[in-house]
């Protein structure tokens, strides 16, 4: 089981709030920036990779008990996203790579055996 | 604020948009370019106009209940004019900025409403001038320079 | 990699676009935001959505994008395919989530249309 700290070492990642919640395991990684997809698709414990910053997504990554948000294309969470996430202890991690890249660097790390 | 047509151009369109009507976002951007590659204008200077006619168009969709997207082709130029009854911008730099936004959930789920849309529509002009009347409306018009990459046949 | 390899990677469908099987595509752009498509995926790639509105076909062809694969199972409509059609856009039809999509893809050697958004960028958008 690989932990946050690992994910964001190998990818390069900014983490942005609750540093003390990198010692998470991860199960899995969701892709998305809707919403709803993310509410009915993703599961307790993966890495939600977004490129969204509003606030709404602390929400969601909250009722979904996501281990963290990884915001990529180096965009700027909004300080009210922050807030809550700090509120929330979801890490935010921010990646200056594009979505698909920030996804296929996940994957090798979360299913290394298959290549 | 209302279209017009002082420009000295031999190809131009133009094009009603109604506002909340997200079905038909784009529907302008293809039409547009449909009838620039017919005409044999270089790729790139079309994926530019489609891009920016395209953001133009969501942008009216968004925040307008009516407005219209027109083009101009000019001997050295392209001219994209999207003109909206909406409610204007306030604050012009602040909207101009990637990432600022005043889109809500409806609009995200549509995908679009992410800050993007003026910031793109400025990367993909040459030339950009908005106006905004606060309460009555907003002018985009954006240049797109040929550069010597003239239409076939001109 | 053909459009053909990355439909058996994806266990993907082919709604429109069985004549355009051979298309070579080497860079791919994943996104549900059209606007971070428009502003930056490039011509010739190949874009993976959940977005299954007219949008994204629309968006796909303003940029020239090679095809499209939907995600996460999303129903499409009639008008959808229909559009795709007539804008000559592949649609490439797949259950697995975005994740799986661009993990495989990656794996297989597919790289990002683009790899990061540089300062410098942004800069030249918000400045001036």
């Amino acid at each position: 089981m690989i932990i946050l700290e690992t994910i964001s070492e190998k990818l390069s990642l900014k983490c942005k709030c609750c540093w003390e919640n990198l010692n998470r395991e991860v199960t899995g990684g969701y892709a998305g920036d809707l919403l709803s997809d993310v509410m009915a698709n993703s599961a307790a414990g993966n890495v939600w990779v977004t490129r969204q910053v509003h606030q709404n997504i602390v929400a969601v990554a909250a009722l979904k008990e996501h281990a963290a948000i990884i915001v990529v294309q180096g965009a700027s969470p909004e300080k009210e996203t922050l807030n809550k996430a700090t509120k929330e202890g979801i890490p935010i991690l921010v990646a200056d790579l594009s979505e698909f890249e920030v996804v296929g660097r996940l994957y090798q790390l979360l299913h290394p055996s298959q290549g | 604020m209302s279209p017009r047509n002082e420009y000295d151009s031999y190809l131009q369109g133009s094009y009603e948009v109604h506002g909340r009507d997200f079905v038909d976002a784009g529907l302008v951007s293809s039409q547009i370019k449909k009838g620039l590659k017919a005409k044999g204008i270089d790729e790139d200077i079309i994926r530019r106009v489609a891009v920016l006619t395209f953001e133009a168009e969501v942008n009216i969709i968004s925040y307008a209940d009516h407005g219209t997207v027109s083009y101009y082709v000019l001997p050295d130029s392209i001219i994209i004019e999207a003109i909206d009854t909406g409610p204007g911008i306030e604050d012009i730099d602040l909207a101009m900025q990637e990432g600022y936004s005043t889109a809500d959930d409806s609009i995200r789920e549509m995908g679009f409403g992410a800050g993007m849309g003026l910031a793109n529509i400025k990367k993909s002009s040459d030339i950009l001038d908005l106006t905004s009347e606060p309460g009555r409306g907003t002018c985009v018009k954006c240049t797109i320079m040929l550069n010597g990459k003239v239409p076939n046949g001109e | 990699m053909t459009l053909a390899e990355v439909k058996d990677l994806l266990e993907a469908k082919v709604v429109v676009g069985d004549d355009k099987l051979d298309t070579k595509i080497h860079t791919a752009f994943g996104a549900d935001l059209m606007s971070d498509v428009l502003a930056f995926a490039r011509a010739g790639c190949l874009l993976i959505t959940g977005l299954s509105n007219l949008q994204a076909i629309r968006t796909a062809y303003a940029l020239d994008i090679a095809a499209i694969v939907v995600c996460r199972g999303k129903p499409l409509t009639d008008k959808f395919v229909e559009i795709a059609g007539e804008l000559g856009i592949p649609i490439l039809w797949t259950p697995l989530i975005m994740f799986e999509v661009c993990g495989r893809l990656y794996r297989e050697g597919m790289t990002g249309c683009i790899r990061e958004i540089r300062i410098e960028d942004k800069r030249s958008v918000s400045q001036e």
